[in-house]
C-alpha cells in the first residue's frame, strides 16, 4: 500500500518543497529521503503564489499518481550507478538490458502476452500515436478507414486528425449518454476498407469502461475469425486491427489482452504509481506498425532510440505492484468514491452525475454542479487544499470544453459545471470526510456569485439552439458532416 | 507595468511566448473576496439601470445592476452578479470598484470603459485568460444604456460605436482592430482575446476578413 495523505506533523513540513527535490537529486547518501519525499509532498505542498502550507487533499489521481517508494528503491541503482547503455555488449550494457527484460516480463506477465510484444514509449500519448499512426500508415494498402470513439483521449483524435490529412477516412463511433459506445453502430460502421478500431478501455474524464471483450468478439466475427479463446494468442494479420488506451484501467481492470481479445494496447507509467516519462505499447506479433522515430535498433526498430533504463525498470515494478493490489485497492475505493457521491448529492443540491453510475472505474466521480463554473470551483477548493479537475472550457487552453462531455450529448451550460474527483492509494476516510464538509460551503459562495439559475428538468438533450443567441447551435455542438 | 504587477510573486512564464499562468495578487483577492456583490436578487424597481450580456452556454453571464445619481449623472451604486471563471469573477468585481471609487464614475466615462482598463487595475491576466474578462465593460455600457432609456435620454443612447459583430458577446469591429494592434493577427488569438464567434460561429468569416484587413493596415501586406 502506497503513502496516504493523512495531515501528518513531520519535521519535514516546514521545508520548501524545492529544497526536498534537491536533496534527492543531489544528496544521495541519505537514502532514507526519497520515500519520505514521497510521503511529505502531497503533505505540505506549496505552491508559488501562497504563503502558508495547508492541509493537501489529492483527488486527482487520474491526471497523475505520486511515485510508489518501493518503485523509486528499484529504479535508483540505474540513474548513476548501473547507467550502461542496453545495447552495449559488455558487462554495464548486459545488466541493463537484463533489466529491461526483467521489467518486460512484469509486464507481459500482466498482459499475458509475449515478451517481444511490448514497445516502450516516452509517453502514454506517443504510445497512442505510435498505434494509430502506425498501424494505419503501415496498412495503407489494405484501406483507409479508421473507427474510433467520440470519447477516445487526445492523443487517439489527434493523431486521427492527421492521419485524415494524409487521406485516411475517420469515422467517429457515437457514445449514449452514460459514455459506452453504441455497438450497433460499430457493426454498421465495419467494412473492407477497415484497417483500424479504437475504443478506449476505460475513459479517463468520466471513468466509464468499455465492454472491449464484446468488441472484440465483433471485430473477431466480422473478420471470420473464431471466438475468444483465453489462452494461447493468435498471430494471424487479418484487419481490422483492435487498439484499446488501457492508461486510465490498468490499476483497477483485468488487462489480460488474451482475454479481452485487443491487438494493440496502450499503457502508462505515471497513472499507476510508477514514473512519469514512460509509456508502453502491447502490439501483438503479427500486427503491422510502421514507426514514428527513426534511428537504431532498438525494440526492434518500432520504437529507437536508447531506452529509458531507470524508467522502464520503475514502470515494470508499479505495473506489477499495480496487479498485486488491484482486488482490494478497487474494493476499498469503490467504497470511499460511494461515500462521496452519497454525501455530495445529499448536501448539494442541483447536482448531475456524468457519465453512467454502473460500468464505471472505483475511483472516479464526476458531476455536474449547475450554475456555477468549474474553474471558479477548482480554484476555491484549491485554496483548502483539495485538489480536483474540471471539464470546463475555462480550463482548457483552447476555448472548447471536453469533448467527452460533449459526445455524452451534455448541454454545455453542464459541462462548465463539471468537477471530476478521482481517488487513489493516499486517500482515506478523513479525505472523504473533509471534502464533504469544505464542498458544500464553497457551492453555496460561487452560487450566491452567480446570476444563472439553470432548471435541471427543463433540459436534458444538448443545449437548446435558443441558448445561444442567433438560434444556432454552436459549431463545437454541431454533428460534424459524414 | 502598474503598482500590482510589483508586488507579484514570481510566476510560471512560458520562455517562448512570455506568457504567464498565475494569477496576481490582486487578481486572486478580488476572486476570494467579491467587491460589491449583489446579495438577494432585488425587486423590479429597487435599482435604476439593468445590464446582462453573455449566455450560460458559451460560459460566462454577467449581469449589473445601477443607482444612477440624476444630478451628478454619476453611478452611485454598482452590484454585480457573475458566472464564470476566475478572472470573470474578479474582472467585474474591479469593474464594481472602479465604477463607485472617488464619488462615482460619470456616465459618460462609464461608456467608455475597455477590458484593457479592467486588465491593467488587475495586474494583468494570465495570457490564456484574457478572453474571460473581455465582457465586464460590456455589461456596463448595457446597464448604463437601460438607465438612458428609462430617463428618455435618447440620444445619449450610444450603440456599440461600430457594427456589432457577434450579438452574444457583443463584440465589435473596433474591438476586433483594437485585438489586432495588441498583436493578436490570427483568429485564434483574437478569439483568445474577445471570445468572438465561441456561440455564434456564423461570424467567422467576417472577423477573418477584418482581421486580415487590419493585419494588412497595421503591420504591412502578409508575404505569401
Amino acid at each position: 500500500m502506497g503513502p496516504r495523505t493523512v495531515c501528518r506533523k513531520s519535521l519535514l513540513d516546514d521545508v520548501p518543497y524545492t529544497y526536498l527535490v534537491t536533496l534527492v537529486v543531489y544528496d544521495k547518501v541519505i537514502t532514507n529521503i526519497p520515500e519520505r519525499v514521497a510521503r511529505a509532498v502531497p503533505l505540505c505542498y506549496n505552491d508559488a503564489t501562497s504563503a502558508m502550507p495547508k492541509r493537501m487533499c489529492y483527488l486527482d489521481y487520474a491526471a497523475t499518481t505520486p511515485l510508489n517508494p518501493e518503485v523509486f528503491r528499484a529504479m535508483e541503482p540505474y540513474f548513476a550507478e548501473e547507467f550502461g547503455n542496453p545495447s552495449s555488449l559488455y558487462g554495464l550494457g548486459r545488466r541493463a538490458k537484463l533489466a529491461i527484460e526483467e521489467s518486460i516480463k512484469k509486464i507481459s506477465d500482466t498482459l499475458n502476452c509475449r515478451p517481444g510484444e511490448i514497445i516502450f514509449t516516452g509517453s502514454a500519448t506517443e504510445a497512442d500515436n505510435l498505434a494509430v499512426m502506425g498501424a494505419a500508415r503501415a496498412n495503407r494498402r489494405a484501406g483507409n478507414k479508421i473507427i474510433a470513439s467520440a470519447i477516445e483521449h487526445k492523443a487517439v483524435l489527434s493523431a486521427c486528425n492527421a492521419l485524415r490529412a494524409e487521406g485516411f477516412e475517420i469515422v467517429e463511433l457515437p457514445v449514449d449518454k452514460h459514455g459506452l459506445v453504441k455497438i450497433g453502430d460499430l457493426k454498421k460502421y465495419l467494412d473492407k476498407k477497415t484497417i483500424l478500431v479504437s475504443v478506449m478501455y476505460a475513459n479517463n474524464e468520466i471513468g466509464t469502461v468499455q465492454p472491449i471483450r464484446e468488441i472484440s468478439e465483433i471485430i473477431r466475427k466480422f473478420r471470420g475469425e473464431p471466438k475468444i479463446k483465453d489462452q494461447g494468442s493468435r498471430t494471424g494479420a487479418v484487419l481490422p486491427f483492435f487498439h484499446s488506451d488501457a492508461v486510465q484501467a490498468l490499476q483497477f481492470l483485468d488487462c489480460d489482452v488474451q482475454k479481452l481479445g485487443v491487438d494493440l494496447l496502450t499503457l502508462s507509467g505515471h497513472k499507476v504509481y510508477g514514473p512519469k516519462g514512460v509509456g508502453a505499447l502491447y502490439a501483438r506479433r503479427g500486427v503491422k506498425i510502421s514507426p514514428l522515430n527513426y534511428g537504431g535498433g532498438q525494440q526492434e526498430r518500432r520504437r529507437p532510440g536508447t531506452e529509458n533504463v531507470p524508467g522502464i525498470v520503475g514502470f515494470g515494478e508499479s505495473v506489477r505492484l499495480a496487479k498485486k493490489n488491484r482486488r482490494e485497492e478497487s474494493a476499498r475505493l469503490k467504497k470511499l468514491r460511494d461515500k462521496l457521491e452519497k454525501g455530495i448529492f445529499r448536501n448539494i443540491p442541483r447536482i448531475l452525475l456524468t457519465g453512467g453510475k454502473t460500468s464505471r472505474l472505483p475511483n472516479f466521480l464526476n458531476v455536474s454542479i449547475l450554475d456555477i463554473e468549474g474553474e471558479a470551483l477548482l480554484l476555491y477548493l484549491d485554496e483548502k487544499g483539495i485538489a480536483v479537475s474540471t471539464g470546463s472550457a475555462c480550463n482548457s487552453e483552447s476555448l472548447e470544453p471536453s469533448h467527452v462531455l460533449t459526445a455524452l450529448g451534455l448541454p454545455y451550460e453542464y459541462i462548465h459545471g463539471s468537477i471530476r474527483f478521482t481517488l487513489g492509494h493516499g486517500t482515506t476516510e478523513n479525505d472523504i470526510d473533509y471534502v464533504l464538509h469544505e464542498l458544500p460551503p464553497l457551492v453555496k459562495k460561487l452560487r450566491s456569485i452567480s446570476p444563472v439559475n439553470l432548471n435541471p428538468n427543463e433540459r436534458k438533450e444538448t443545449s437548446l439552439p435558443k441558448a445561444f443567441v442567433g438560434g444556432q447551435t454552436p459549431h463545437f455542438l454541431r454533428k460534424k458532416k459524414k | 507595468m502598474t503598482r500590482a504587477t510589483k508586488h507579484r510573486k514570481p510566476d510560471v512564464v512560458n520562455p517562448r511566448t512570455g506568457g504567464t499562468w498565475a494569477y496576481s495578487r490582486t487578481v486572486r483577492d478580488h476572486f476570494f473576496k467579491p467587491r460589491n456583490l449583489l446579495g438577494e436578487l432585488p425587486e423590479r424597481a429597487t435599482y435604476d439601470a439593468e445590464g446582462i450580456v453573455g449566455s450560460p452556454a458559451c460560459g460566462d453571464v454577467m449581469r449589473v445592476w445601477l443607482r444612477v445619481d440624476p444630478k451628478t449623472d454619476r453611478i452611485k451604486e454598482f452590484k454585480w452578479r457573475t458566472f464564470g471563471c476566475a478572472s470573470a469573477i474578479a474582472s467585474t468585481s474591479m469593474l464594481s470598484v472602479m465604477a463607485t471609487e472617488r464619488g462615482g464614475m460619470k456616465l459618460d466615462r462609464a461608456l467608455a470603459v475597455k477590458p484593457q482598463d479592467i486588465l491593467k487595475r488587475l495586474g494583468g491576466l494570465p495570457t490564456r485568460k484574457v478572453h474571460c474578462s473581455v465582457l465586464g465593460d460590456k455589461a456596463l455600457r448595457a446597464a448604463v444604456n437601460d438607465w438612458f432609456k428609462k430617463t428618455e435620454q435618447y440620444t445619449r443612447i450610444v450603440v456599440e460605436g461600430t457594427r456589432v459583430l457577434d450579438p452574444n458577446t457583443k463584440v465589435t469591429e473596433t474591438d476586433i482592430e483594437e485585438a489586432v494592434l495588441e498583436g493578436a493577427t490570427t483568429l485564434e488569438a483574437v478569439q483568445q482575446r474577445t471570445k468572438v464567434g465561441v456561440g455564434y460561429p456564423q461570424c467567422l468569416p467576417d472577423v477573418e476578413e477584418l482581421i486580415r484587413f487590419y493585419r494588412e493596415k497595421y503591420y504591412g501586406p502578409d508575404r505569401a
